[in-house]
């Protein structure tokens, strides 16, 4: 059963279909509006990243970087010491895949207050091919000791995240997806950074999700229903971990399935799994990549491919009950 | 040294803040500032030693630098207030010249000189490479090269879009030129015209694995950086007076960032030490550290020229 304190859309069935990036977009340039020291930084991919709308409205906080993510990551850092509030912005498989060293020590040692928006992540950059879809970010962030890791579900969700993180003092990487996909939640969903979301309550199995597979994990959850039925938790911060709401939810149906659309290796899976072993072992399966690289496809040729739709959240539930 | 001259007040040497009162019992003249040159080599001996571990060429060489930057009034700071929202940034890139950039934070006052002997040791605020804000004065974590310069870059930038008067002193390795990101940096700090940004590099010629034109040819790294939009300045890195005068340039270009070349002799100071690559990475021994402090103390007299108490 949905749950009713979430304020989802009334009809799953009828989810109108946005990019995450654009709720990224307007919410950064409020989040310029707030706050002035709020300065974003570019990789030349200023439209892409969604960036030209707070580019337009404060031409004097834009700055265009360059091909540049290791001196991008540095620069954020610099005028993150002097106070400002930098939103670094590029690809997800260039930032943090090619400046995470940066991230490490400029950034996460130093304690910088510094926002890195990972776009395109997962399956997002679908026909470039395996080097640009990025499935292995979350594992190389969660890992930075005092770096806070979010995946919003939905462009409403990105939107709402994005004002969160800019208000949040300390580095936070958010990832993105790129297509077009379902908007579950509305402007009435409330949003907490650390505290996972029940969306649906059900007594057999829980799934964890995070990004587009939290409607992929809501889909299936509808089909079983009757026979099976599911507990769907959004899990937008991965770190910190909300471990009391998971813990809860999964010493409630004994199952569990984790569903990300990025590695099942050190992931939301791997961080569920984590938590398990040491506090409830639990019966698991893990949806997502298996441990292997992308290739040149649509988003969604991909993810039937690569097994990451709401197919393999049912199959997976199967294999529990 | 060349020039025994009193220096009181330049044209172009911004004073420290009035307030400061450290800075009132700042030594000017070239007789003091070799002396305490001096002194700073001979704590980081000390400090090295101590540890064990540690980076001795890169830190003895540039001591005359260190000295002049923070004892010459060449930037602001207040001891008494570390964190000075006007201060002048003193970003150190090349982390591992660490030791003499605490021995001349300890010795202007901003911590207790007896806290050096704690170098590397658990529990220390003098890490092995430093850590931001861990310790008054230092405000970047350092060790992987490269990484401080952009840092600069994003102070300095951060510093034109408030409209503020304090400026970014950046200092680096010349084998630190061998990192990419370094370049990158430079790109952007053109692409700004950072004329509040002042690279220092030290240019020793050597590295852990040699002479820099061996490992990996540098050149000329003046010429690069002019390519790059930089005002180049090359100085005799032991020389005061021309140091001064290059940091006096940086303040009055106000069209692009300055790079000073600072030509050095690593171990300065040091005999067995100057000019051997071997020493880049090593601390000295109990016994070696002996005769290193006993060449410095000779500096205390100048040569003899003063009687040293």
């Amino acid at each position: 059963m949905i749950s009713s304190e979430m304020f989802l859309i009334d009809d799953l069935n009828k989810a109108e279909k946005m990019a995450m990036r654009d709720g990224y977009g307007e919410g950064l340039a409020e989040a310029g509006k707030i706050d002035q020291n709020v300065v974003v930084l570019c990789a030349d991919l200023t439209e892409s990243t969604r960036t030209d709308l707070f580019k337009a409205a404060f031409p004097e906080r834009f700055f265009e970087m360059g091909i540049s993510e290791q001196n991008m990551m540095g620069v954020a850092a610099g005028m993150a010491a002097t106070g400002k509030v930098p939103f670094v912005n590029s690809f997800a498989c260039f930032s943090p895949g090619r400046n995470w060293e940066q991230l490490r020590v400029s950034v996460c040692l130093s304690h910088n207050n510094v926002k890195i928006i990972g776009g395109h992540a997962g399956v997002g950059n679908g026909t470039d091919g395996g080097n640009q879809q990025m499935y292995e970010d979350i594992a190389l962030t969660r890992v930075l000791p005092g770096l806070m890791v979010v995946v919003p579900a939905d462009y409403e969700q990105a939107k709402k995240m994005t004002l969160a993180i800019a208000s949040v003092h300390g580095p936070i990487y958010m990832r993105m997806t790129k297509p077009k996909r379902e908007v579950v939640t509305t402007k009435g969903t409330p949003l907490t950074i650390g505290k996972a979301q029940v969306l649906r309550h059900g007594k057999d199995v829980t799934v964890v999700a995070c990004g587009a597979m939290v409607y992929e994990a809501l889909m299936a959850a509808e089909e079983l229903s009757g026979k099976v039925e599911v507990e769907v938790v959004n899990v937008h911060t991965i770190k910190p971990l909300d471990k009391e709401t998971i813990l809860a939810s999964i010493s409630k149906t004994g199952r569990v399935v984790a569903a990300e659309e990025h590695s099942v290796i050190g992931g939301l899976g791997g961080a569920i799994a984590e938590l398990l072993a040491e506090e409830l072992p639990t019966k698991m399966r893990r949806v997502g990549m298996k441990d292997r690289f992308g290739e040149s496809g649509e988003p969604e040729e991909l993810m039937v491919k690569f097994g990451m739709t709401r197919r393999e959240i049912i199959l997976a539930i199967s294999e529990l009950v | 040294m060349r020039q025994l001259i009193q220096v009181k007040k330049p044209f172009w040497i911004n004073y420290p803040d009035a307030d400061a009162k450290i800075n009132d019992m700042l030594p000017i003249s070239f007789d003091d500032l070799t002396l305490a040159a001096s002194e700073l080599r001979q704590e980081v001996v000390k400090m090295l030693t101590n540890a064990g571990t540690g980076h001795s060429a890169g830190p003895l060489g540039s001591a005359d630098f260190w000295t002049l930057l923070y004892l010459g009034g060449l930037i602001n700071y207040r001891t008494s207030e570390p964190w000075w929202e006007e201060r002048d940034r003193v970003v150190l890139s090349a982390g591992h010249y660490c030791p003499v950039l605490y021995a001349v934070l300890a010795a202007v006052g901003f911590f207790p000189k007896t806290e050096l002997m704690t170098l590397r040791q658990l529990g220390s605020r003098l890490q092995g490479h430093p850590i931001a804000r861990m310790l008054p004065g230092v405000e970047t974590t350092s060790g992987p090269l490269g990484q401080g310069i952009s840092q600069a870059v994003g102070m300095a930038l951060a510093a034109k879009l408030d409209n503020k008067k304090w400026r970014v002193v950046c200092f680096m390795g010349d084998g630190e030129q061998d990192e990419g990101q370094v370049w990158e940096a430079y790109l952007c700090a053109a692409k700004y015209a950072l004329s509040n940004l002042t690279v220092v590099i030290d240019r020793n010629n050597i590295q852990i694995d040699g002479h820099t034109e061996n490992v990996m040819p540098l050149g000329s790294i003046g010429a690069k950086l002019a390519a790059f939009n930089f005002n180049v300045v090359e100085v005799d890195g032991h020389n005061f007076s021309d140091i001064a005068e290059a940091m006096g340039r940086a303040k009055v270009t106000f069209e692009k960032p300055t790079a000073i070349i600072l030509r050095t002799i690593p171990g300065k100071g040091v005999d067995f030490m100057e000019n051997e690559p071997a020493w880049h990475g090593k601390a000295p021994k109990p016994g070696e550290a002996v005769m290193a402090l006993a060449e410095l103390k000779k500096i205390r007299t100048l040569g003899g020229r003063i009687s040293n108490d």
